[in-house]
């Protein structure tokens, strides 16, 4: 697939640009002599960009591949082919020193506030270790005066400089591991669900808190989510994506408002809405089957086995991603 | 219609070294026969613990029941022995976990833990439970029955499982069934397609349905009444058109604020309720909510509220209820 014919922006503004990303993980049988039997599919032809200061959402249910394709822009991965540019620097031809400068633009917010933060090292230490890496603040003195700032920027007490992971309740962690992404003054940062294993008082409060963050910091975030009412919330486009392709793209708005792909509309159909008179109205499209396994997805749309609208054309053709209307692009041959 | 269920003052408590965890501090609620009803809440309220207290499941030590009384059918269900326990427990009242992956055994395949429990239950031959067995696979939607009940829990994904978990709840037509996060591990398709199946399934067999759930959305599409839970306290009741509609603990409203809603503009900033959730081992006599609420008055700290009934099966605890409903009605 050419470039051309993708949605991609003008140059100017994009910041992170990807570009038919494929990461396919080899499947191997044997323990002796291991055998690659296979591929995971995990991301498979993947294209989009992100504007400077836009909040990219990225929706889709486990194993459609939002994640790796979060982890292929960090190149935490080797994407098994595919660009990824970030402020027109192509990061697969970077060696590891090369990345490093990269990797204090690019900052990560992980999902689980308990497994990502090291359980034997102090907050303090670690919101100031990514700066002894970076070389940020040098001077011992300033650095510690940065990091009760970034508490207090971040909302908490400076009383939890000394205290361990394991005296703080996972809200606060999240906290911190937003604290930690901020330390080195990034311009970018993925949010792999980072507010969805918070309680739903302690999530309304992340959320702000990001959203305060990425005003006064000017940051770009890619938000990678299941909850579609969250992305909806924060975002200013969404993309979803289904068995490692992308299915639709398009603006917030429209895409709540004016969803196109059966996938959409049957994912956003699934979320209930906290108004017993709404939902007992509502009508409730409920996809059949369950997420085939994208060692062996099914052929042409990876969708139409479960899609209420497929024709016979579905199982043999894979549907373009093409544009609809402007900037609202979908993956479906029957839009 | 009859009672099923009567909680009445039931307390949980664990001991552990940082002190007592009054972890269910006096629940009172009850469930009539066939219907749904949702226990909401924050992590850390009680909501499991005062499901696992029904069923007595609580592991002693460090836990313990302390106080209050569980009837199930008029029989008080703390007088009954181990032995006759465990005939209610699957018999009467079945149990779905959140974790899928981990309430089935790994190591026993899906028909032998289904049809243990119809042999163990309803002393039914290793036939008739195998095509019982069958039939309710069946029935929660799984297809090629036959062929899935020589597989293992790691065949199946995490949605058929909990289908799996639904087949053995239902395996021995229990009155009632206590589902714990039944749906929070799955993806939102599956969820709405499990949702779907209990309600419909529970519709049929007429059984009541006990949904512990954090998820404000799923107990609106799903809940005849509602009961939400903080800090070990059930502090607003009543059916779900009232409690979300006309809200009467600052909790309930904060919490229904807090969440974006699809079906609404959106807003420029959530709402959501400050500081953190207490800590159980340090309530004091006082509304256990006060340190977090906006309409807190000095009567809040030094003697907590009692459900008081506002109107018809709607209950609340809170001193400030009519203050709350003159500030929602100016608004």
């Amino acid at each position: 697939m050419s470039v051309e014919g993708m949605p991609q922006g003008q140059d100017s503004d994009v910041l992170v640009r990807v570009k038919n990303l494929k990461m396919h993980f080899p499947v191997t049988e044997g323990a002796l002599i291991p055998q690659v039997v296979g591929h995971v599919k995990a991301v498979d032809g993947v294209s989009f960009d992100i504007k400077k200061g836009e909040t990219l959402g990225l929706v889709g249910e486990s194993g459609c591949g939002k994640t790796t394709t979060g982890r292929c822009i960090l190149q935490l991965e080797k994407p098994t082919s595919g660009d990824i540019e970030y402020d027109s620097v192509n990061l697969g031809n970077l060696n590891r020193v090369g990345m490093l400068p990269m990797r204090q633009r690019i900052q990560v917010i992980f999902q689980d506030p308990y497994s990502s933060l090291n359980p034997r090292m102090k907050i303090g230490e670690i919101i100031s270790e990514p700066m002894h890496v970076h070389n940020i603040e040098p001077d011992q003195q300033t650095r510690d005066k940065r990091v009760l700032e970034l508490l207090s920027v971040c909302g908490l007490n400076a009383k939890f400089v000394d205290r361990y992971p394991h005296e703080m309740s996972g809200g606060q962690r999240q906290r911190v591991g937003i604290a930690r992404a901020l330390a080195v003054r990034p311009e970018f940062i993925i949010c792999d669900e980072a507010v969805s294993a918070l309680d739903v008082s302690i999530q309304a409060q992340v959320i702000n808190l990001l959203e305060d963050l990425r005003d006064e910091f000017n940051l770009t975030y890619l938000f990678i989510a299941h909850d579609l009412s969250v992305v909806r919330h924060l975002c200013h486009r969404v993309a979803v994506m289904y068995l490692g392709k992308m299915v639709e793209l398009a603006d917030c708005d429209e895409l709540y408002d004016n969803p196109m792909h059966p996938y959409t509309k049957a994912l956003l159909s699934a979320v209930p809405i906290p108004d017993p008179t709404i939902e007992h109205k509502r009508k409730h499209q409920v996809v059949k089957g369950e997420i085939p396994s994208p060692i062996n997805p099914p052929s042409g749309c990876v969708f139409h086995p479960r899609c209420i609208s497929a024709v016979d054309g579905c199982s043999k053709a894979i549907p373009e991603f093409r544009e609809v209307k402007p900037g609202h692009w979908v993956a479906c041959s029957e839009v | 219609m009859a009672k099923l269920l009567e909680v009445e003052d039931l307390q949980t408590q664990f001991f552990t070294s940082a002190g007592v965890v009054k972890a269910v501090d006096g629940i009172t609620y009850d469930v009539e026969e066939g219907e749904t009803v949702a226990v909401v809440g924050e992590s850390g309220c009680g909501k499991s613990v005062s499901a696992l207290s029904i069923l007595r499941l609580i592991p002693d030590p460090p836990g313990r029941v302390v106080g209050g009384h569980i009837k199930f059918m008029g029989q008080d269900l703390a007088t009954l022995s181990d032995e006759d326990m465990r005939t209610v427990r699957g018999r009467q009242i079945a149990m779905v976990f959140q974790e899928p992956m981990t309430s089935l055994n790994p190591v026993l395949t899906i028909g032998l833990q289904i049809t243990e429990t119809l042999q163990q239950h309803l002393n039914l031959n290793k036939e008739e439970a195998n095509a019982r067995a069958v039939e309710l696979l069946g029935k929660v939607g799984i297809s090629d029955p036959d062929r899935r009940l020589k597989q293992y829990p790691h065949h199946l994904s995490g949605g058929m499982r909990q289908r799996v978990m639904i087949a053995l709840a239902l395996s021995c037509n229990p009155k009632l069934i206590i589902a714990d996060e039944p749906t929070t591990a799955l993806d939102v398709t599956i969820q709405a397609q499990i949702l779907e199946l209990m309600k419909d399934l529970t519709r049929e067999l007429d059984v009541a349905l006990i949904v512990i759930t954090h998820n404000l959305g799923v107990v609106a599409r799903y809940a005849d009444r509602v009961n939400v839970m903080y800090a070990g306290r059930i502090i607003e009741s009543g059916t779900a058109e009232d409690v979300y509609h006309y809200p009467r603990h600052p909790y309930t409203l904060a919490l229904l604020r807090s969440v974006p809603r699809m079906d609404q503009p959106r807003k420029a900033k959530l709402d959501p309720v400050q500081g953190q959730p207490p800590d159980l081992t340090k309530l004091d006599k006082g509304c256990a909510f006060r340190p977090r609420c906006n309409f807190a008055i000095d009567k809040c700290t030094s003697n907590g509220p009692v459900l008081e009934t506002i109107e018809k099966g709607h209950t609340v605890a809170c001193w400030q209820h009519e203050k709350l409903l003159n500030a929602l009605e100016t608004a």
